[in-house]
């Protein structure tokens, strides 16, 4: 392998070193008393793990914009449904 | 950077055949990455209407959630999201090889993430046998505690319901992985498929990702 793939490689287990640490601090942080900021943590946390995986391991990193447009696609809608549903159950 | 790394794969291999509705590699392989999230986004709405009556339940029965969550197996959770995060590194070291044209690492490396898929499984079944025989299996045996408040057996109905569609998930994601393993045992030219080893490694990490939101949500609710 070249110098290049020796990156890649490298890349790799570098993201998979913060996932792993990041999976250790969110169980951490379920332990400590934080009341309603609990579950914005362990989102925040899980999002940043998604993203980690979808910009690295799933080559979003090197996608074409259009590419990027259409997976982010997926999450624009995702976050329609749950905001209107939302909507209507805190308004009531 | 990875089209270089193609580039020199094709030049010490076969050339990657080319459909006759594209122009290019590039262009066959840019379709299959958009094909293949197209295919991901009505997967994330599949398991987002799950999520959302997830959220709903949840800010409707706080309480009954928070005691029922604490009678999930921590440590077993903890272990399967350490498991599935090292396949997804296995799985993308998998692409790496086929990318690179190097046939026995990618075989080596996708049979290694089937295993870690595997032991997934059997954990998640090991969990689900414990949850019946301490009768926190949604159905006619379910007793909830005496003490339990409001949504205590809806928090198992989800559980087992966006735990199970993942399982599922992760059962349909193994068959695929194996029948890819036989068609390269087979092949000469691992790079002629390294489009369909990319493209199932993207479903892998999308289930992935699926549990990195289930993780917390179901076992993580406060546990102080």
């Amino acid at each position: 392998m070249d110098s290049h793939a020796d990156h890649a490689v490298r890349r790799y287990f570098g993201i998979f070193a913060a996932l792993l640490v990041l999976l250790v601090i969110t169980v951490g942080a379920a332990y400590v008393h934080l009341g309603a900021a609990n579950i914005v943590v362990a989102l925040v946390i899980a999002v940043v793990k998604a993203s980690l995986v979808a910009w690295v391991f799933m080559h979003l990193r090197s996608s074409t914009p259009i590419v990027i447009l259409f997976a982010l696609g997926g999450v624009f809608w995702l976050v329609i449904l749950i905001l209107l549903t939302a909507a209507d159950f805190l308004a009531r | 950077m990875r089209d270089q790394g193609k580039a020199a794969a094709v030049a010490s291999d076969l050339p990657i055949p080319v459909a006759h509705q594209f122009d290019d590699a590039r262009q066959q392989h840019e379709a299959a990455a958009m094909g293949m999230w197209i295919f991901l986004a009505t997967e994330i709405l599949f398991f987002g209407g799950l999520f959302t009556g997830y959220a709903v339940y949840r800010a409707v029965e706080p309480q009954g959630f928070h005691e029922a969550s604490r009678h999930l197996d921590l440590l077993l959770g903890t272990l399967n999201t350490g498991l599935l995060l090292t396949s997804s590194l296995t799985m993308a070291l998998a692409v790496h090889s086929a990318e690179n044209g190097l046939r026995r690492p990618t075989i080596g490396w996708l049979l290694t993430t089937s295993m870690l898929g595997l032991g997934f499984l059997a954990i998640k079944g090991y969990e689900y046998a414990h949850k019946v025989h301490e009768h926190l299996w949604p159905g006619p045996h379910f007793v909830a505690p005496p003490d339990a408040s409001r949504g205590f057996e809806q928090f198992f109905v989800l559980y087992v319901s966006m735990t199970g569609l993942h399982a599922i998930h992760m059962a349909a994601g193994l068959l695929v992985m194996w029948v890819m393993v036989i068609i390269l045992w087979r092949s000469r030219h691992v790079a002629r498929h390294s489009n369909f080893v990319e493209m199932f490694g993207l479903y892998w990490h999308f289930v992935d990702i699926v549990w990195i939101f289930l993780f917390p949500l179901l076992y993580l609710i406060d546990r102080s």
